[in-house]
């Protein structure tokens, strides 16, 4: 998948003059928020779980090695394998070659972001493979040969009409010549076309929300079931995961699901959830003949340890993409790669380098809604920051803003001259501000004032009114 | 494993152990972890569904019906077949079913218009009728096992899935109903179990909700029993 983070400025800039996009991103602003709030009113237990939800992962994280090794010791035990995989490329190699071994022509998938994050369909593609999206978003963006726009709702970028006309110009094939305008009419258009694929597939490849060390268990939720036909009707079911999906045992794995589904989509549970723990056993009517667990590490381990490692309790639930006002303004292929918002934020950086996308912790207004709303307690603001200084550290950042950021630094360090060089500042500034309090244009911050006024300062430093106050207390 | 393999594999696990600081085989607590691995301790069950058996069967049906599942009960097994005719005749549909072995022991002589075929589905099989291993009162969720009597397609294939749930089969929380399915099949877990609630819904086309996706556009829960199912605990719970 291109990766385009290092333009999200521009990319913001056209999207925001999107007329479509911003249509589509409205259907948002009503939906997730106030079904999440819903959902969460309703469980009065919701922020205990949240603390035992992150106490779970931080206690795996702490033993990861012990998990994974437990975890591929089930699997193994119950006729499964699992592939180790140190990159992306030595990923789909092993997911190319399970696949010519079976001589597969097509596969099924279903919604996975470490397929993404993996760039898998191209590279299946380029190998004489097709890959098939059944979850109903990833479709949509498959045939319009887009990358998703957010992890849970990947074509929330797309309106009605949209997919009206791709369905229309792709399903002609399939004898179906009718143009649609009813959402009902797309998704029946979609499940008939869909169905036959399902059955014909000789592979199916799907993601996991959570591998369990416990059962050697893959868990997998959807709403719409096409995991499950993706699982069991191919031969084959290959599963993607990265490393830090491990959860110690089944009671663990459902203290997360009673939060998953409620940050995500505002549901009490997901429609599906599915433990899948090997092939078919003996005696068994359907499933699939070999199961396969391809176990992405992209850089993960680097991470634990580090300032970042709270990242890794990330359950992809979008809570914070869906309140993020820098999001919804922009959509999320802005971000320029497989995540966005504020999670995006953090973890983009993390697996692609910030040199590539130095500009995502930057682009937050750090109102802090993110973390209030995160079932795991992660601290994304501190992550961005936290970026922030490496990207300075790294001198990733533009020389300007690298000099001013020195200078006030030099400054704030020697109080005896940072306070009258203030004054004076903030008297010049009030003085020549005028009426209307207000700076329409400004030396040095045409960032700030090229989209808005900058206010006028009231004329005194904090450090002074505050001793006025003291003083006028009768105080030392 | 080929040698790359074995090599990356070892490369990914010194990784983590020198992020977290500490050589191999070398984890803390090995006791605390072993009891952590083993499972069967609950973290927080929400007092929603700790209730009694007859509060639990209408948790259960409220919770369900919200998701858009319908149920209706049958008082005893010789009931069921009317039921499922019901439901067929009352959706204009097909009196032909594909049916999980597991349930081929209710009464069916009694309904000679039901054609009905044991085994797994295929993709033009419009209505499949299967059992459940237990019925979840908390999120009103159906708990499915896979087994060599009830294979999984059946779940997902057919446009309309009617389920045999005998009330005494509802359990408050997942994890009591899993701690009974540990009890059943302690060695290891089943090759699948699907947790449903509700029929397949997608929201993918402008956020608006719309029933059958991929899986069934319809589930139907027949409860099978007393109306209040007998004795205050779940089947397989002591005391």
């Amino acid at each position: 998948m291109e990766r385009t983070s290092h333009a999200f400025k521009e990319s913001a800039v056209r999207a925001l003059q999107d007329a479509t996009l911003q249509m589509a991103l409205g259907n948002m602003r009503v939906g997730f928020v106030g079904k999440r709030q819903k959902a969460r009113e309703r469980l009065p237990e919701f922020e205990r779980l949240c603390d035992l939800a992150r106490d779970i992962k931080d206690h795996t994280l702490k033993h990861l090695d012990f998990y994974l090794e437990a975890f591929e010791a089930r699997v193994k035990a119950q006729d499964g394998e699992v592939h180790w995989c140190r990159t992306p490329a030595e990923a789909r190699q092993v997911i190319l070659e399970i696949c010519q071994r079976v001589e597969a022509r097509t596969v099924t998938k279903g919604k996975s972001m470490i397929a993404e994050e993996i760039a898998l369909n191209e590279f299946l593609e380029a190998n004489g493979i097709e890959p098939v999206e059944t979850d109903l978003g990833e479709y949509i963006i498959q045939l319009a040969h887009e990358p998703p726009s957010h992890i849970i709702a990947p074509a929330i970028h797309k309106t009605r009409e949209q997919v009206s006309d791709l369905f229309f110009e792709h399903h002609r094939q399939y004898g179906k010549t009718r143009r649609l305008d009813e959402t009902r009419a797309l998704v029946d258009e979609a499940r008939q076309v869909l169905r036959p694929k399902y059955v014909a597939a000789d592979v199916g490849i799907t993601g996991a929300n959570f591998l369990v060390a416990e059962t050697g268990s893959v868990v997998i939720v959807t709403n719409e079931g096409n995991s499950d036909l993706t699982r069991t009707l191919p031969k084959v079911h290959i599963v993607t995961a990265s490393i830090e999906k491990l959860v110690p045992n089944v009671e663990d794995v459902w203290t997360i699901l009673r939060l998953l589904a409620r940050s995500a989509t505002g549901q009490e549970l997901s429609t599906y959830t599915t433990f899948a723990s090997g092939p078919r056993q003996e005696g068994e009517l359907d499933g699939p003949g070999e199961f396969h667990v391809v176990l992405l590490d992209n850089g993960r381990s680097d991470v634990l340890g580090t300032e970042f490692q709270d990242i890794l309790r990330c359950i992809r639930c979008a809570a914070c993409i869906n309140h993020c006002p820098v999001y919804r303004a922009v959509g999320g292929h802005a971000y320029g790669w497989v995540y966005s918002g504020p999670m995006g934020a953090v973890l983009t950086p993390m697996l692609i380098g910030i040199e590539e996308a130095g500009h995502l912790p930057n682009a937050s207004t750090f109102c802090g809604r993110c973390e209030a709303v995160c079932p795991m307690r992660i601290p994304l603001p501190r992550m961005m920051r936290h970026w922030r200084e490496r990207e300075f550290e790294g001198g990733h950042s533009p020389p300007t803003f690298r000099r001013g950021i020195k200078l006030w630094a030099w400054l704030a360090r020697h109080p005896r001259l940072y306070g009258p060089v203030m004054a004076l500042a903030i008297g010049l500034m009030a003085r020549l501000a005028g009426r209307r309090r207000r700076f329409r244009v400004l030396p040095l911050a045409g960032g700030w004032t090229g989209s808005r006024d900058f206010p006028a300062p009231e004329g005194q430093r904090f450090m002074a009114m505050w001793r006025a106050r003291r003083a006028a207390r009768g105080g030392p | 494993m080929s040698a790359g393999k074995e090599a990356a594999r070892a490369a990914i696990l010194a990784r983590v152990r020198a992020s977290l600081g500490r050589g191999p085989g070398e984890a803390a607590r090995p006791d605390e972890l072993a009891r952590r691995l083993a499972g069967g301790r609950p973290n927080l069950i929400p007092a929603r569904s700790r209730v009694g058996a007859e509060e639990r069967l209408a948790l259960f049906v409220r919770m369900a019906e919200e998701v858009a599942a319908s149920t209706v009960r049958c008082a005893s097994p010789d009931e069921v077949p009317g039921a499922v005719g019901a439901f067929l005749a009352g959706h204009n549909l097909p009196s032909e079913l594909v049916m999980a072995p597991e349930v081929e022991g209710y009464p069916w002589h009694a309904a000679p218009t039901l054609t009905l075929r044991k085994g797994r589905a295929s993709k033009d099989d419009l209505t499949g009728l299967t059992g459940a291993f237990a019925g979840i009162a908390e999120t009103g969720t159906l708990m499915m096992v896979a087994g060599p009597k009830s294979p999984t397609t059946l779940n997902f294939l057919p446009d309309n899935h009617v389920v045999l749930l005998p009330t005494g089969r509802i359990f408050g929380a997942y994890e009591e109903a899993w701690a009974e399915l540990r009890r059943q099949s302690p060695r290891r877990p089943p090759t699948t179990v699907n947790f449903i609630t509700g029929p397949s819904r997608t929201a993918d086309i402008e956020q608006t909700m719309q029933l059958g996706a991929h899986g069934p556009r319809r589930l139907h829960i027949i409860l099978v029993g007393p109306d209040a199912p007998p004795g205050e605990a779940p089947p397989g719970e002591e005391g």
